[in-house]
């Protein structure tokens, strides 16, 4: 029996990083000065047109979970919104724009106007309930 | 309103039940505490193997998985939330490479590798079984942006 003190170092760091994580998570946080930035995005690098109030670009990896369960919730929110669009693309297969908008980790979610300008973003799973209040807030 | 869906191969992915890596993860968090605490080479040999098979065979093929299956699924009740098989897997290949570290380090008569790789390793087990915590979302995209270009 060597030392007990690796172990409590280990599980109380992890720990307090796993609390603050799952609580940031999903939190959606507004753009600087969007309304003169420009858009973030082509059409053409979006392969659709923009949605005509809300875009919802998501980006999405192969090993993640979360991944599927925020594609799921964002489609089911918008489904009966035509004026709103979920985009859900794949990271590893567009990474130069990944680069440009620095999506570090996945599901990240912008929240594109109507010009295709960023507004805001989401990193990590998506919550219902904030996706959507950030929608309404939105004319 | 439109979903339109780029992420490839979406329709050919293999689902698992999403509770059988979370109880892995527990029992792989017990199993790497006592190895930190005790410096158990041989503890971590066993965990290397268990990780190996989750890694290269498939998480539902690791003998956790088995446990899960013959001792904690049966008990359970409700629907059974399903998970892609690749996330799981992604994250065992990631043990494993601690889990070589540390057996590396402990042959080579390093005490130091062996207790950092093996606290590596114990911190995100410890995560993924409490938190419920997905390394292959914070890590794989960050690992394809390093090596791009």
């Amino acid at each position: 029996m060597k030392s007990l003190l690796p172990l409590a170092i280990v599980l109380l760091l992890s720990a307090a990083f796993g609390f603050w994580f799952n609580a940031s998570r999903g939190r959606i946080k507004g753009a600087k000065s969007a309304h003169q930035a420009a858009p973030a995005l082509t059409e053409a690098e979006l392969g659709t047109s923009f949605g005509s109030r809300v875009t919802l670009l998501q980006f999405s990896s192969a090993f993640c979970s979360p991944c599927r369960a925020t594609r799921a919730l964002l489609a089911d929110v918008t489904a009966d919104m035509p004026d709103v669009v979920h985009v859900d693309m794949d990271a590893e297969s567009h990474l130069d724009l990944v680069n440009r908008l620095n999506i570090i980790s996945t599901p990240t979610t912008l929240i594109l106007n109507s010009r295709g300008v960023e507004v805001g973003r989401a990193i990590g799973a998506a919550k219902r309930s904030q996706v959507i209040d950030a929608l309404a807030a939105i004319a | 309103m439109t979903t339109t869906n780029t992420v490839a191969t979406d329709t050919s992915v293999k689902l698992i039940d999403a509770r059988g890596p979370r109880f892995g993860a527990v029992i792989t968090t017990v199993v790497l505490a006592i190895s930190l605490v005790t410096h158990s080479a041989l503890l971590i040999a066993l965990q290397l193997v268990v990780f190996a098979i989750g890694a290269f065979i498939s998480p539902t093929k690791s003998p956790y998985s088995f446990l899960y299956k013959k001792f904690v699924k049966p008990r359970l009740s409700g629907d059974v939330p399903t998970e892609d098989v690749r996330p799981p897997q992604f994250a065992q290949l990631v043990g494993f490479l601690f889990a070589v570290t540390a057996l590396g380090g402990s042959i080579a008569g390093s005490s130091a590798v062996f207790t950092v790789a093996v606290s590596f390793c114990l911190a995100a087990a410890f995560l993924n079984a409490a938190f419920d915590f997905c390394l292959g979302c914070q890590i794989y995209l960050l690992s394809k942006r390093l090596t791009h270009r």
